[in-house]
This record gives structure tokens, C-alpha cells and sequence, in this order.
């Protein structure tokens, strides 16, 4: 009987079949909605009344088994399946990877943001001034009148307009932010002081018109020598690591007194001497001070009863030592072959 | 300014290693750049790191003095000689050697032997014969059938110059014994110093060894300013006017008879050289000598010259300032403008003979002939020299010193250690007393410095007793009464202020000279001034963090350009659209392409897209920075942030070996996405875009930003004419520059947060033909409206125009996102809001629903 043939005839199709599409054309062809075995039952009309029941029953058997045997079979073609592509799926993971787009922030940004997020932590908030100055701001005030001699260490753009100049460090800050923040010599200050600076240099591998400087400034009843040199001790533990040292040098900057350098010991070489910090085991990262009288002055204090210290430090040159930059020129270049190294 | 330790100890005992010294130098601010041996070794010192230095160590038993008692010929060659060399030994010593300085001594015996260096077999020199350096060691090797083990050595085979013309002469007795270590005859340590400009007491040898005196806590000894006067007096001899004396403090002059021009003795010479000065005569020898031994410039005349000019007379010298149009023929041999900043002296006639402190005058200079020599120790205002050298360009060691102050006090000082040293290398007589004229003698500075003062500065204690100690060291007169110190600036320390500032100057010098490794170590305990936070600064960073996500690169950029280079930004024809103000321009560019600060960020944005256009498809970049616009009747200039953006290129990366598809290149809609973003992560109010209207972009495909009604930049594609003018030929540049503060001001940190929906959205697309002339912006405010509260969001998600599109029109779908928080919304409620929307966009923008 046809009922019969049929389900021979999908037992034996069903044991050749080996893949997921495979089982999928058989589950149409023998029990899909127009597969043969539906067929079959659709056609229980022309069977005699007293014969149906029996193909009823059996046709349910068949259709039970049939879809059991397809499980049991679907579940062995997937194992199979799996194993297969376990074993012949295999790629080459050495191939690189596919490229992604990727933002990023210029190198001297992300130094000036650590230099932001190190201060702040000891209260030192940010505070900004103009790019253009007035002779005054940026070197009278600071103890550098016309035609002294520390002038020649600061070679300045000069602007057509007469006494005003491209600001040649970020000091003329330290007046603006002491009689902004000072309240005429009342109140204390802890800030630091980021900004373009620009010098009249040739433009070499080594030096740049242009280049940020950060500089900090405290004022207080009381701040002393001291505490420049914890201040700057902690700085440099957080910025270079835990066993960061740290020296101070006697050094000029007219704008404080007593002056020093600071050097803290080469990071690259472990202070044993390398060709960056010319085997000396130390590099130059700041120079500092107590603020000047006459500076306290002209921000509106008075300088025996309030003192301060200041300091100043180059995210570019402090980056270009991390970093291994030779090239001072890169930093404005804006190669992105430069950039996406960031 | 180098400093050879040879001469220091001249004035001061030096009982450490030359590397132990120069550390101590530097940490007390004379910067020791570097050290230069000759002929001894470096010394290792436990703690101190320097680089190794490569010189030649002179063998101290085989490089020795000798004497040369006799220079015989060679049987064999004309072109070489056998000098005898005494070392010392039993036997003289022959060697061969071709040095020409021998050679006129040839077939003499030496009554006075020449001195030279002698290197016995087995000594190690360098290579004379080399052009590139080489070391090498002595061998037996015969020279034309004459045997020859030994070598009298030249300076470039000790390695002390490059000169190998002929061997090392010394026609005076060194003062050692032949067979002495050459190390102990000509060895030294030179000092690179590098002054900062506080420091120019230090600027001779005598100032270091003052430093190291107060250092290292040794007694120093001065030069000898003793002279031997034994002619007439200068009395009469000259007359000195000093017009005014805050330029010219001080004026001294002495007077040497009957000298003989002459070269200097080798000594000096040597010391000279070594401090890299070339010799000449003893005369301008003794003054540089002087000017490097204690730091005070002199200047010779030849007197009778002088009494030339003054056509027999007395001759009268003034010193005044320069008059417009008067010249000076200096001794170089120009002839200079004089300014009437220059200080000058003049002769009898009022005509300008020398330009004081930086160079003397032709007329009356040293000449070969001279024999009576008038020697001039002044005093001039640094600033005016300062400005002087700056005018003529005439940098010299005596301006250097100059324009960095010497105290009147050295003149005196000067005049006669230099008469003295002159009248020692060229004999005469030195006439007895000094032409002084001192107006206004300047006064003892003095300093009250309480003990309390420095505790409040430094954060130590130091009794006053220490911290006079130190001062003393450093040759302060200093009375301790109680707790304060009295002191007394030494005269030369020009560097030491009055009052408040005075002490501030000793408190950094006790600092110093104590050293500042024994200043603890303190964290502040002042008053914590209030924390407050910084929009301005934070937004700004939020600004970047929001762009890099976007997938941005920050640039940075020289603000410094040229007013042309922005021109090229304009069309030609066009009026430009960038703002309509002056430049801040430079008044001594250094580089023709940096005259002035910028007016846009564009210029330097495709300045920097051309150049990373050559090895990449793709670019994506942003810059924030100040453009700086002169102001009226403001001196100093608006300084506005700006944000610049530029893309170009492929839309996706590519470059993989996937070989994906990089086709597809960024346009207007990708860079106003970013803007968008940008926007939306900012939490900006109020923005809306226009149609833009800078010349400067393509015209149908930029927009304006515009904020609360107001122009807050243009963004878009590059005017095709800008490009071509700028000689770009890529996929078309989609920048734009916005005007970062108004985007700020107009930001909300404090924005509201939608709660997350609790209601199923039921969702509907409408598909609306309208013309071609309807915004995009218009329809979507049609929809909104009529929409309602219901509305919850609107996406446009194509724009269509073609087939079954009547001409001039566009077909614009929307999905629609209809929601309440209040209930599910019921089919019936979202037809009828829907019914709204197609029947107000039909009346207000005659849409009709796309069939
Ligand atoms: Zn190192």
C-alpha cells in the first residue's frame, strides 16, 4: 500500500541525507504542507469508510515516527555539521585585523590634560589668559623692565602695534590672575596657568616659535620655599611614578627669588646616565621660584606679609622625552602618521 | 665662558675633582655645560653621573718636558732635523722630526734651551698625519738610515688644537724641570660655564673662583694690583669730561711710556687660547687678559695719536651721548652710522674717537709702532650698551660684559693690574698715579635681614649666626645684633637689591650657598584657596572628548600665517566672508610665512589636509584654538575660540586585504552629522541650520550653524574655485569653522533627562510628495505640530525624486514613532493623529500622500 512505500521510501532517503539544507528539503518533500505524507491524508476521502480509521491510525504512526527519526537524524547532521566546521573552519588569525576609524586628542592636549587632572588634585585649578600681551603684562610687571638684560633671554614677536607683543611665557597670567583673583591682595591663589607661548627662534628640529607652557602659581600667607619643593616632589611622584627624585638647581628667572631649576632623574635610564639626559642621570623638567616682591607688588599684594612660588614646565618637551620625539617640528606638523601614534 | 681649572686655582685652593666641582657649580646656578681635559684623566666619583669623555690621557712616564739643547742636521735630508731633547735622563735623546719651527735653529747649540714635549717609544698621541682622529703608538722606526724611537710632539698630537704647523715651543722656562709629566706642564680642565644674566660678577676667572670660595668655604686670593710706577706723573697728560654720569659712571686712565708692541709671553698666550682667545700683541693680549682674569673691559690708545688728534695739545677726552649723522671709523675698519642711544668718546675737536665699551676707534688704535700707550678702565650704563650692541650688531666679549653691568669699583681695579701686566710683557715705565673721574661714587648697598624673614621665606630655621656665616663666605659684611642681620653688599654684587627685594636676594643666596638639598621638604599648609568649576575650560575638553568619539583627529596649528595665504581662501572676485578687521601682524616675522596671527582656522586646516593628502584617501580632523581680531580703540585684540572640522575622502576605512568596499566618499551630510552629534552631546538649545552665505564655500551645499538667531559659523564643501586656486585635486573638502564660544554659551550641562518609555510606540511610516522648494526642516515642522504630544518621534528615511515623481517635486518618508507614557495608544487614536498630520502638511505645504 502507497502508505506503506512512502514510509520506506523517506526512511531510506532520510538515512542519505547529511546536511542541514538536505534535512530541510526532506521535511518538505515527506511532511511539509505539501509534502507526501500530507498528501496522502489529504486524500482519505477516497478510501472506504471502514478502512479509515485504520489509515488514520496508521498514518499517524507513520507521520510520529516520521518526525522522530527526522529529530533523531537533524540532531545527528548538526553534530556532524559542528564538527566539521570546528575542524575546517579554521582561519588564519596571524591575517591583520580590519582597519577601524579612530579619534584621538593631539599629544600635547592629552600632556596638558594629565598636567590638569595632577594639579587639580592638590588644588591647583586652571586658569587661562590671551595669547596677545602688552609689554607691561608680559615683562615689566614681571620684574623685566625695558631693556633689561633678561630680556635677551626671551627672544619676543614684536607686534606693529607699539608695546604689544605675542606673550613669550605664560607669566603675565600670574599678574592678570592676582589682581582678578587676588581681590586686591586678599586673597590667596593656587593655580595653574596653560597656554600657546611663542618665541622669535628659527624653526629647527630642537626649537619652535610656538610651544605651550604650564605654569603654577601659590600665593598665600604663608608659602615657603618648603613647600615649593614638596609641591613639585609630589608632582613629579604622580607624573613620573612613586620613586620619581627630584633636584632643584640655583637658577635666574627675574620674575622670582630665589630661583631654581628642577631636574628630576632620568626616567629612561633609571638616573644611570643615557644619551637623552646626556649621561648626566638627570632631566631638566622645570624651572621654579619664590614670586619676586616687586611681582607680589604689582598683583596687588604686599610682600611682607604674603609670599607665593611659581613654576614653569613645557608639555612638549616633557612629551618629547617620554616619548622619544627628536623632532620638535612634529608637534605643529599635524602629520597624521604623527597623530594616529597618539 | 670657559674657564681653565688651572687658572682658578690661581685664586683659590681646589681640593676636589674637577667633576665634584663642576656639580657644585651647577646646583648653585653656573651652569657647567661641559668639561674639556687636556691631557689628564677624568676622575670617577661615586655618585656623579657625566659622560665619558675620550680625550688623550698624556702616559705620564713616556709624554714628558724636554729641553732641546741642540738641533742638529739631518746627514740625509735637507727637510729634516735631529733635535736633542734633555728629559731628564742620563743620555739626550735624538729624534728626527721635519717641524718646520725647528729649522732655523738648525746646526745650533742651545745655550737657553726651547722647551717642548717630548714622547718617548710606547706613548700613545694622536696621529698628526690624520685628518680624521686617530690614535696611535710610538715605535722604532727609522727616518732615512737615521734610527728614531722618540717624537717631539705638536699640539694636535697631544690633542690640544689642530695645529700641526710644528712642534710645541716654549722659548721661556716653563718653571719645570725636564723629564717632568707633561700632565703637570700643559695639563688642564677647561669649564664650559654658561651665566645666566644675574650672574656677571662671574664673568672672568677670578669671579668663578670667588663662587668657589664661597662654595666651598676657601680663602681667595686676588690678583696683584700692585704696579710699579716710576715716570712722570699722568697728571696733566690728559683731560677727562664725563657729560653724564649715569651713562658713564666712571672714567680711569693710566699712562705706560716707552713699551715695545711685542708678542706675549707663552704663558699668556697659552691662557688666552685656552679660553679661546687669539693672540696678538701684548697690548691687546694684557686687556683681554685682564677682562677674562677679573672681568673689567679696558681699552688701549696709542697716546701720541691721541696727542695728534688734539694737534699737540693736552689731549681732552669726553664721553657723551652720539649726535644724529655722526660717523666712527671703528677699528675693524667700517665706518658706522652712530645713533643717539650710543655713548661715544670724543677728542679735543668734539669728533667721535671711540664708541664706548663695545669697540675703539681706527685713528687712535694700537699700531706696531706705538710706544706710549694710555689704558682706559670705564664704566658705562649697561642699558645703553645693551642697546648699542643690539644697533650695531657688534657682539663682543667686552659688550658682553658690559651690557650685563660692571661695577665702577673695577675700573680702578682693572686700570692697574692691566698698566702693570703691560708694562711686565713690553717694558717702559708706567707714570705715576690714575687719571680717576667718579662723579657720583655709588653707595654701599646694606640690607637689614631679620632671622624671622628668612624662616617665613624658606621654611627653616636658620639663626641669624648660620646665616651670617654663610653671607660671609660670600664676602657680605654682615653685624648680627639680635635676631637681625645688618649687611653689607660687596660692591661687584649689582644683582643684590634694596629693601624688600634686597632680601629676598640674601635669602636666595643663603639658600644657595648653604645648597638647596638641605630645604626640607614641606606640603602646603596655607589657607586652600576655593574650589570653583571652569565651564569654560571643561566644555571646551567635553567639546574634544565628544569629537574624538566621533572619530576625529586634533589637530594643533601655528597661529602665525599671512594675510595672503587667508586671501587664497576667497574665490577670486569674490568679497571675502572671513571677519573685516586688521591683522595683529608682527613687527619682525622671522619667517615670510608667519607675518601675522590668523583670522580662520580654514587656512591651516587645508594647508594641513594638502600635505596628508599625498599618502592617505582619508582624513577626519578638528582643531580648537583663538583666532585674534584687532578691536577698535582696544589695543590688545579679541581673542574668540574657534572650532575647525575638516573631512575628505573615503567614507570607511579600507585598506584591509578584505578588499572592502572604500568607494563611497564623505559629503556635506557626513560632516553635518558630526556637527549634529556634536550638538546633541553638548546639549546645545536653540540651533537650527540655514542655507550659508561665505563665498568661501560651494553655495548650494554649505550651511550656517545658526544659534538663538544668530551665525554661529559655516560648515559645507569647499568652493570648487578655492580648491582649484589651492591646487587640491582629491574628493571634495567638506570643512566647515564654528565659533566655539556661542556653541558653548548656548550648551546646557544641567539639561533634563527623558525617562525611558513604559508604553508599547506604534510605529508608522508616511511617504509626502511636496515641491522641490519646501525645506526638509519646514515639513518636519508641519508634521511636529500636528502631531502633537502623541508624536514621540519623527525620522526622515529617504528622499526620492525620479519615476513616478512629478517633475519638480520630491518625495520625502518619514517613520513615525507615536507614544504616551499615559496608555497604549489604540489603532484608532494613531489613525486619527496621523489623519492630522497628512491633512496639514496638504494644506500648509500642498504634500500630497506618494501613491
Ligand atoms: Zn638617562
Amino acid at each position: 500500500m502507497e502508505l506503506e512505500s512512502v514510509y520506506s521510501a523517506a526512511l531510506a532517503e532520510l538515512e542519505s541525507v547529511t546536511t542541514s539544507d538536505g534535512m530541510r528539503d526532506w521535511e518538505i518533500k515527506f511532511l511539509g504542507k505539501s509534502g507526501a505524507l500530507t498528501q496522502l491524508l489529504r486524500g482519505v476521502g477516497q478510501i472506504p469508510k471502514e478502512e479509515r480509521a485504520a489509515f488514520g491510525k496508521r498514518a499517524n504512526e507513520i507521520k510520529e515516527a516520521l518526525t522522530a527519526a527526522f529529530e533523531a537524524r537533524a540532531e545527528l547532521v548538526k553534530g556532524q555539521e559542528l564538527a566539521q566546521d570546528l575542524e575546517a573552519g579554521e582561519i588564519d588569525v596571524t591575517l591583520p585585523g580590519r582597519p577601524r576609524p579612530m579619534g584621538g586628542l593631539h599629544p600635547s592636549t592629552q600632556t596638558l590634560r594629565q598636567f590638569y587632572d595632577i594639579w587639580a588634585e592638590m588644588g591647583f585649578q586652571v586658569y587661562r589668559s590671551r595669547d596677545v600681551e602688552t609689554d607691561d603684562m608680559n615683562f615689566t610687571y614681571l620684574n623685566m623692565p625695558p631693556d633689561h638684560p633678561a630680556r635677551d633671554m626671551q627672544d619676543t614677536f614684536y607686534t606693529t602695534t607699539p608695546n604689544v607683543i605675542l606673550r613669550t611665557h605664560t607669566s603675565p597670567g600670574q599678574i592678570r590672575a592676582m589682581r582678578e583673583l587676588g581681590d586686591g591682595g586678599t586673597k590667596p591663589i593656587r593655580i595653574i596657568l596653560p597656554g600657546m607661548c611663542y618665541r622669535y627662534e628659527q624653526i629647527t628640529a630642537r626649537s619652535e616659535i610656538q610651544f605651550h607652557q604650564v605654569e603654577g602659581l601659590a600665593v598665600g600667607r604663608n608659602i615657603r620655599m618648603s613647600d615649593l619643593k614638596g609641591t613639585i616632589a609630589e608632582y613629579a611622584r604622580k607624573f613620573f611614578g612613586e620613586n620619581a627624585k627630584v633636584r632643584f638647581r640655583a637658577s635666574y628667572f627675574p620674575f622670582t627669588e630665589p630661583s631654581m631649576e628642577v631636574d628630576v632623574e632620568c626616567f629612561l635610564c633609571g638616573g644611570e646616565g643615557c644619551n637623552v639626559c646626556k649621561h648626566s642621570g638627570w632631566l631638566e623638567i622645570a624651572g621654579s621660584g619664590m614670586v619676586h616682591p616687586t611681582v607680589l607688588e604689582n598683583g596687588g599684594y604686599d610682600p611682607r606679609e604674603w609670599s607665593g612660588f611659581a613654576f614653569g614646565m613645557g608639555p612638549e618637551r616633557i612629551t618629547m622625552l617620554k616619548h622619544g620625539i627628536r623632532d620638535i617640528r612634529y608637534f605643529w606638523g599635524n602629520d597624521l602618521r604623527f597623530l594616529e601614534q597618539f | 665662558m670657559k674657564i681653565p681649572l688651572s687658572w682658578l686655582r690661581e685664586f683659590v685652593e681646589i681640593d676636589i675633582p674637577p667633576e665634584l666641582l663642576a656639580e657644585k657649580l651647577t646646583a648653585a646656578g653656573l651652569e657647567v655645560a661641559k668639561i674639556t681635559y687636556l691631557g689628564v684623566p677624568q676622575t670617577r666619583v661615586e655618585g656623579l653621573r657625566y659622560p665619558n669623555s675620550d680625550h688623550l690621557v698624556w702616559d705620564r712616564s713616556k709624554l714628558l718636558l724636554g729641553a732641546i739643547r741642540e738641533v742638529k742636521p739631518h746627514p740625509n735630508a735637507d727637510r729634516l732635523v735631529l733635535a736633542m731633547v734633555d728629559y731628564g735622563a742620563a743620555e739626550v735623546e735624538q729624534c728626527v722630526t721635519g717641524a718646520p719651527n725647528l729649522f732655523e735653529f738648525k746646526g745650533q747649540t742651545l745655550e737657553k734651551p726651547l722647551y717642548t714635549i717630548i714622547a718617548l717609544e710606547g706613548a700613545e698621541v694622536w696621529d698628526g698625519h690624520s685628518d680624521e682622529p686617530k690614535r696611535m703608538v710610538l715605535k722604532e722606526k727609522p727616518l732615512r738610515g737615521i734610527p728614531n724611537r722618540s717624537m717631539v710632539c705638536s699640539e694636535k698630537e697631544l690633542g690640544m688644537s689642530e695645529s700641526h704647523d710644528g712642534i710645541i715651543l716654549m722659548r721661556q722656562d716653563p718653571g719645570f724641570a725636564p723629564g717632568t709629566p707633561a700632565q703637570d706642564v700643559l695639563g688642564d680642565v677647561i669649564f664650559e660655564i654658561e651665566l645666566t644674566p644675574n650672574l656677571a660678577r662671574c664673568y672672568s676667572v677670578f669671579g668663578v673662583a670667588r663662587e668657589i670660595a664661597a662654595l666651598l668655604d676657601k680663602p681667595l686670593r686676588a690678583p696683584d694690583y700692585n704696579v710699579q710706577e716710576s715716570g712722570a706723573p699722568v697728571a696733566g697728560t690728559i683731560e677727562i669730561t664725563i657729560t653724564d654720569s649715569r651713562l658713564n659712571p666712571r672714567f680711569t686712565a693710566m699712562l705706560l711710556r716707552g713699551t715695545t708692541i711685542q708678542p706675549s709671553p707663552e704663558w699668556l698666550q697659552r691662557r688666552l687660547e685656552a679660553v679661546g682667545q687669539r693672540p696678538i700683541n701684548n697690548i691687546v693680549d694684557v686687556t683681554n687678559y685682564v677682562m677674562f682674569e677679573m672681568g673689567q673691559p679696558l681699552h688701549a690708545f696709542d697716546y701720541d695719536r691721541l696727542v695728534a688728534h688734539a694737534n699737540g695739545k693736552t689731549p681732552h677726552l669726553t664721553t657723551r651721548l652720539a649726535r644724529p649723522g655722526e660717523t666712527l671709523k671703528t677699528l675693524d675698519g667700517s665706518v658706522r652710522e652712530l645713533t643717539p642711544k650710543d655713548i661715544i668718546i670724543t677728542d679735543n675737536s668734539d669728533t667721535p674717537i671711540s664708541l664706548a665699551a663695545v669697540m675703539g676707534g681706527f685713528d687712535t688704535e694700537i699700531s706696531d709702532d706705538t710706544t706710549n700707550v694710555l689704558l682706559e678702565a670705564a664704566n658705562w650704563e649697561f642699558i645703553s650698551i645693551r642697546r648699542t650692541t643690539h644697533a650695531h650688531k657688534l657682539f663682543s666679549e667686552a659688550g658682553t660684559r658690559f651690557s650685563r653691568g660692571v661695577h665702577p669699583s673695577q675700573a680702578m681695579l682693572g686700570v692697574r693690574r692691566g698698566i702693570e701686566l703691560m708694562r711686565q710683557t713690553g717694558g717702559g715705565a708706567v707714570a705715576s698715579g690714575v687719571i680717576d673721574v667718579y662723579p657720583e661714587p655709588a653707595p654701599a648697598i646694606q640690607i637689614d635681614l631679620p632671622e624671622s624673614e628668612i624662616r617665613r621665606i624658606m621654611g627653616m630655621d636658620f639663626s641669624a649666626k648660620d646665616a651670617a656665616g654663610l653671607l660671609k663666605r660670600a664676602a657680605f659684611e654682615v653685624n648680627v645684633k639680635g635676631d637681625v642681620l645688618h649687611v653689607t653688599v660687596p660692591d661687584y654684587r649689582m644683582d643684590i637689591g634694596t629693601g624688600v627685594v634686597g632680601q629676598a636676594d640674601l635669602i636666595e643666596e643663603i639658600a644657595r650657598i648653604n645648597g638647596f638639598e638641605h630645604i626640607p621638604v614641606t606640603i602646603i599648609t596655607d589657607e586652600m584657596p576655593p574650589q570653583r568649576p571652569n565651564p569654560h575650560l571643561t566644555q571646551e575638553e567635553k567639546t574634544r572628548d565628544l569629537l574624538t568619539q566621533l572619530g576625529f583627529r586634533e589637530q594643533i596649528s601655528y597661529r602665525l600665517t599671512t594675510p595672503e595665504t587667508e586671501a587664497m581662501l576667497v574665490p577670486p572676485g569674490a568679497a571675502s566672508s572671513f571677519p573685516n578687521v586688521d591683522y595683529v601682524r608682527l613687527a619682525n616675522p622671522i619667517t615670510l610665512d608667519k607675518t601675522a596671527l590668523r583670522h580662520t582656522l580654514l587656512g591651516s586646516l587645508l594647508t594641513n589636509a594638502i600635505e596628508n593628502g599625498r599618502y592617505t584617501n582619508r582624513q577626519q580632523v578638528f582643531e580648537i584654538g583663538s583666532v585674534y581680531l584687532p578691536r577698535e580703540g582696544e589695543i590688545l585684540p579679541d581673542e574668540p575660540r574657534r572650532l575647525g572640522l575638516l573631512i575628505t575622502g573615503a567614507r570607511h576605512i579600507g585598506g584591509g586585504w578584505m578588499g572592502d568596499d572604500t568607494d563611497a566618499v564623505v559629503d556635506f551630510f557626513d560632516l553635518k552629522g558630526a556637527v549634529e552629534h556634536l550638538l546633541a552631546g553638548l546639549h546645545v538649545e536653540g540651533a537650527r541650520f540655514t542655507r550659508a552665505a561665505h563665498t568661501s564655500f560651494h553655495p548650494g551645499r554649505s550651511a550656517a550653524l545658526v544659534i538663538d538667531g544668530a551665525n554661529a559659523g559655516t560648515f559645507g564643501e569647499l568652493h570648487p574655485l578655492v580648491a582649484r586656486a589651492i591646487g587640491w585635486e582629491g574628493a571634495p573638502l567638506i570643512l566647515g569653522e564654528l565659533d566655539l564660544d556661542a556653541i558653548l554659551n548656548a550648551a546646557r550641562p544641567l539639561f533634563r533627562l527623558t525617562p525611558l518609555p513604559v508604553t508599547p510606540p506604534v510605529l508608522q511610516d508616511i511617504a509626502l510628495v511636496v515641491n522641490d522648494t519646501v525645506a526638509a526642516e519646514e515639513v518636519e515642522r508641519v508634521i511636529r505640530t500636528a502631531g502633537g504630544d502623541l508624536l514621540k518621534q519623527v525620522r526622515l528615511f529617504d528622499v526620492y525624486t525620479g519615476d513616478q515623481i512629478p517633475a519638480g517635486h520630491k518625495s520625502l518618508a518619514y517613520a513615525l514613532t507615536y507614544q504616551t507614557d499615559e496608555r497604549t495608544l489604540t489603532d484608532k487614536e494613531v489613525a486619527s493623529v496621523h489623519a492630522k498630520i497628512v491633512k496639514a502638511t496638504e494644506r500648509e505645504l500642498g504634500a500630497k500622500l506618494r501613491a
